[in-house]
């Protein structure tokens, strides 16, 4: 190793910061230079001073990623999330950090409405609304049994829901079955069509599902979102390629398993209808990949991004389950029919693991099919894509985004690099219409609130030790 | 000839096929390998793999990476097991097509894109330590120009820096030169056999450029902040460069510039000058001590040259000088009007040898403190590129205007007999100086008069971007006296004042 990494042996090569005069000097001697494009850091010097000056983080970033690179995930069963999560009658899961009824937005509102409804615990919307501000039904979020749900996340006991493994890791992860787009529980609707499909969905899609997987053996989930990203899906809000992968992986299997062929035909049509059925298990394989790197002492990486229709929450491997919250944004973007940005409910939704995990709004430079549908151009597509190389720690070779020359997709988002380029995270997600039991009515792009992170970065800053 | 067969399972590393393809083809290319399979473990894979003559694992999956060499014996496994891991490990390449990449926003970004050596961070002081961590963690060696930097802080970089056999220049860094190139204010200067270890920016300017007048050039000039031979910081930096410019092949002899430290660091240094194999000359700057001048005719003598007599200077065409009216021997008053603070500090020390205190923002003892106004009877120097003259303004070595002022202000006191100031040179510093100067110094002479002196310290060099030999001429146009040295311009200003005093 020669001195100071080969500085003194010829004419260095310089990153500049700062003041514009000695980027010119050096551009006026012909030297190597590199200029940052800075801006004065978000949240308090002091801390930022302090985890920078934590000498585990490095390590404990190096771990974060590698921890994440290997996670693998698999489907291995479809069950009852009574089975799988322990949910008992009057227990609830919701996406995004823990919020009360008084706070919860429009669409969780008329999700957990519907999901009384289906469990019968109350006989229409008003009894269900006096029962759930009441207090006789609890909720909690996904992410604290280690599940995910896209927009509202409403769980309840009888809903089936996919089981995900990461061998690697020795964790499982879960998630509820796709609905559909348009009028569903997710998106907040709670009609009487909503409550038909989920009790078709637990009566005939899960066990088909069950039967499928359990014929097929374990599904390579990873490896198929490795293929879906190099066919023009993101995996958040397009999941079609992944989805027909998926179809044509189960179906055999499913007739095998002697699935009467009614209910094969109706479960196929239905999957093949859904362009995003597979994104409820892009999810939870997201979210054993990103808990992977969780509860490393000094890491800054992020391992959750959730909203729950009010709040946007974060968890950061450093400091384990603790959420950091902050006001979630209300999507820009295109809107269905006749729906405007009135009618649009604030950011909602476990699905930001996508972008969390390096897909999602993250892989959008490979899904330029779908840039208009969430307002923006090919050239923005890339432009992000490559804008969030610079707020992670590393990039996954698994996928590998073609467009950009087969570059990995940016992995590990770091609290210090968003706090100190003042660039967050790009989400391209559903719009969930504001009052309760409309459902979706747009879909666009949205970034966190830069206060996750200050708030993050806080906390880190007290784990790190001080400066001597 | 029997092959050695390598296989080995990597549980879940991905790499698509394509690229496998292509590493498999770079390992099995290689001499004494004769067959070689990098690939994940699908039923197809395992498959050729058992075709080629290896045995499978049972429990080889698709998520795996299946590692299949045969070689003709261990060397030749063993480069084609080294030769994989490159392959794996190569960075991603170059684009091809759209290539409209968004800017680095980070240090580290940066200086991982550009392979870079070195990060110049001037940021404001409380964010300065976060850049400078990102670029020692991202490999990189730091010149910290931003001041107001914690002194705690500066002992975390300069600890993490040792950590990674790196080095942090500064906090409060004005100049270094590596490798040829300027950073910070710095002069333009040949390469050459002296290295120089500098806690004083204009200190280090002013030595290159004297060495660079008597036709001796640079090899690196590293800054390590003002505070590195404190009792806190104990040296961390200085030492570091003197091993560095120990090992390093172009340098010859060392110079350290530095004002006089803590007497246990001062010892430890020079314990450590004393192992190293090249000569070391300490230019500890202070009362009692050699000037600027001195020592680096110390370090040519080092070398073996002898310095310039006189140093490079301009007069004015009328010399004789006539120093006699309208004061007396010794009466009227100096007043040094600085940018630079060592020049200014090595002006009083040679000023208030010959006469008696100065007053100063600076002062060299605290009862010679000047009141905020910066107005004294007497004897005054300004340092005007102090902190807190800098505040919210450019460096006077960019922004003249104060200094400007002042001088039309000395011009209307009738007990201002001299004034004395500095013009630095080089990369970063004002592209004219002469040019707002000379007129304002015409001006100046003009109101006074009086019989009334100015007297510069240009600190410069002939390949300086604003032309020595102009701004020489131009000052000495309008009647200024112009020195290469600074510390023959301040016996100038005395001699002026007291022609007893006058030493050549």
């Amino acid at each position: 190793m020669s001195t100071f990494s080969g500085l003194l042996d010829g004419e260095p090569s310089v990153v500049t910061v700062g003041v514009d005069l000695f980027t010119e000097a050096l551009t006026a001697q012909a030297a190597a230079v590199t200029p940052v494009t800075w801006q004065p850091p978000a949240g308090a010097p002091d801390a930022l001073a302090r985890v920078m000056a934590d000498p585990r983080r490095v390590a404990a970033n190096a771990t974060a990623l590698d921890r994440m690179l290997a996670a693998g995930a698999t489907l291995v069963d479809v069950r009852p999330a009574s089975e799988v999560v322990g949910l008992e009658s009057g227990q609830f899961r919701h996406a995004g950090p823990p919020i009360d009824w008084e706070r919860a937005s429009g669409p969780l509102r008329g999700a957990l409405i519907g999901a009384a409804l289906l469990e019968g615990l109350a006989s229409d919307a008003s009894s269900a609304e006096q029962l759930l501000s009441g207090g006789a039904v609890e909720w909690a979020p996904c992410h604290s049994d280690g599940g995910v749900g896209p927009m509202a996340g409403v769980v309840s006991p009888s809903m089936w829901v996919f089981v995900l493994r990461d061998e690697a890791h020795d964790r499982t992860s879960w998630c509820s079955l796709n609905e559909g787009l348009g009028k569903v529980l997710r998106y907040g609707a709670y009609g009487p069509e909503v409550i038909d499909r989920l009790r078709w969905m637990s009566a005939v899609l899960g066990p088909a599902l069950q039967a499928a997987v359990r014929r097929h053996g374990p599904v390579d989930v990873k490896g198929i979102i490795a293929q879906m990203v190099q066919m023009g899906d993101e995996g958040h809000n397009r999941n079609r390629a992944g989805t027909l992968m998926l179809l044509r992986d189960l179906l055999p299997a499913m007739i095998d398993a002697g699935v009467a062929s009614a209910d094969v035909a109706d479960v196929a049509r239905f999957i093949g209808g859904n362009d995003h059925f597979f994104l409820n298990l892009v999810m939870p394989a997201c979210k054993l990949q990103t808990a992977a790197a969780s509860g490393i002492p000094g890491s800054t990486v992020v391992t959750t991004m959730a909203r729950n229709g009010t709040d946007f929450g974060i968890q950061v491997s450093g400091t384990g389950d603790q959420w950091f919250t902050g006001p979630a944004n209300t999507p820009q973007g295109l809107f269905l029919g006749s729906y405007g940005p009135e009618d649009a409910n604030p950011d909602i939704g476990d699905s930001a693991i996508t972008e969390t995990a390096g897909i999602g709004g993250f892989a959008m430079a490979s899904a330029p099919a779908i840039v208009r549908f969430v307002g923006g151009t090919v050239s923005d597509a890339l432009r992000t894509s490559r804008e969030m190389y610079g707020i992670t720690t590393g990039e996954n070779p698994a996928y590998a985004l073609p467009i950009l020359d087969f570059r990995g997709a940016a992995t590990g988002i770091d609290v210090t690099k968003v706090v100190r380029s003042g660039v967050l995270p790009q989400i391209n997600t559903g719009m969930a219409g504001r009052v309760a039991g409309v459902g979706q009515v747009g879909a666009g792009l949205v970034t966190p609130p830069m206060e996750c992170f200050v708030g993050a970065l806080d906390a880190l800053a007290e784990a790190a030790p001080p400066l001597a | 000839m029997t092959a050695l067969h390598h296989i080995e399972l990597r549980r879940g590393t991905y790499r698509d096929s394509v690229q496998l393809l292509g590493v498999s083809q770079a390992v099995g290319a290689l001499d004494g390998v004769t067959g070689a399979m990098v690939a994940m473990g699908t039923e197809l894979n395992l498959e050729l793999i058992a075709g080629m003559g290896f045995g499978i694992p049972d429990d080889a999956t698709a998520g795996d990476m299946v590692v299949a060499i045969a070689a003709v014996d261990e060397a030749a496994r063993d480069a084609a097991l080294a030769a994989l891991e490159a392959a794996l490990a190569a960075k991603t390449p170059q684009p091809t097509g759209d290539t409209t990449l968004p800017p680095p926003r980070t240090v580290g970004a940066a200086v991982n894109t550009a392979g870079a050596t070195l990060a110049l961070i001037s940021t404001p002081g409380r964010y300065a330590f976060t850049d400078a961590m990102d670029a020692l963690d991202a490999g990189a060696s730091v010149l910290v120009f931003s001041d107001n930097v914690p002194v705690e802080q500066e002992i975390a970089l300069k600890d993490r820096a040792a950590e990674r056999g790196l080095i942090v220049m500064g906090p409060d860094c004005g100049t270094a030169v590596v490798g040829g190139v300027g950073l910070g204010f710095a002069n333009v200067v040949r390469p050459g056999p002296v290295g120089l270890v500098a806690a004083s920016g204009t200190g280090a300017q002013q030595a290159m450029t004297l060495l660079d007048a008597a036709g001796v050039g640079v090899s690196h000039c590293l800054g390590v902040g003002g505070r590195d031979l404190s009792t806190a910081v104990a040296g961390r930096s200085t030492l570091a460069a003197l091993d560095a410019l120990d090992a390093d092949p172009a340098t010859e002899v060392i110079l350290v510039i530095s004002k006089p430290p803590a007497d246990e660091v001062a010892s430890r240094v020079r314990a450590h000058a004393e192992k190293l194999s090249k000569p070391v000359v300490f230019g500890l700057l202070g009362s009692g001590r050699p000037d600027l001048t001195a020592v680096v005719t110390e370090v040519l003598g080092a070398l073996g040259r002898s310095a310039p007599s006189p140093w490079p200077r301009w007069l004015p065409s009328d010399e004789p000088r006539d120093l006699a009216a309208p004061f007396g021997s010794g009466s009227g008053s100096l007043r040094g009007l600085f940018s630079g603070g060592t020049l200014c500090d090595e002006a009083m020390v040679i000023a208030s040898a010959a006469l008696g205190p100065i007053r100063s923002n600076i002062p060299l003892e605290p009862s010679w403190a000047l009141a905020r106004d910066l107005k004294a009877d007497g004897h005054v120097m300004i340092d005007f590129g102090d902190d807190t003259l800098t505040a919210g303004r450019p460096h006077p070595m960019i922004d003249g205007t104060l200094r400007l002022e002042r001088l039309a202000t000395e011009a209307a006191d009738p007990s201002c007999r001299v004034v004395l100031l500095d013009v630095v040179l080089g990369h970063g510093a004002h592209p004219d100086p002469a040019g707002e100067l000379a007129p304002a110094i015409a001006a100046a002479v003009l109101a006074a008069d009086r019989a009334f002196d100015v007297v510069v310290a240009l600190v410069g060099s002939a390949g300086d971007p604003q032309g020595l030999e102009r701004q020489a001429t131009a000052l000495q146009g309008v009647g200024a006296r112009v020195f290469s040295s600074n510390a023959e311009a301040a016996r100038e200003a005395v001699a002026i004042l007291n022609p007893a005093e006058v030493t050549e």
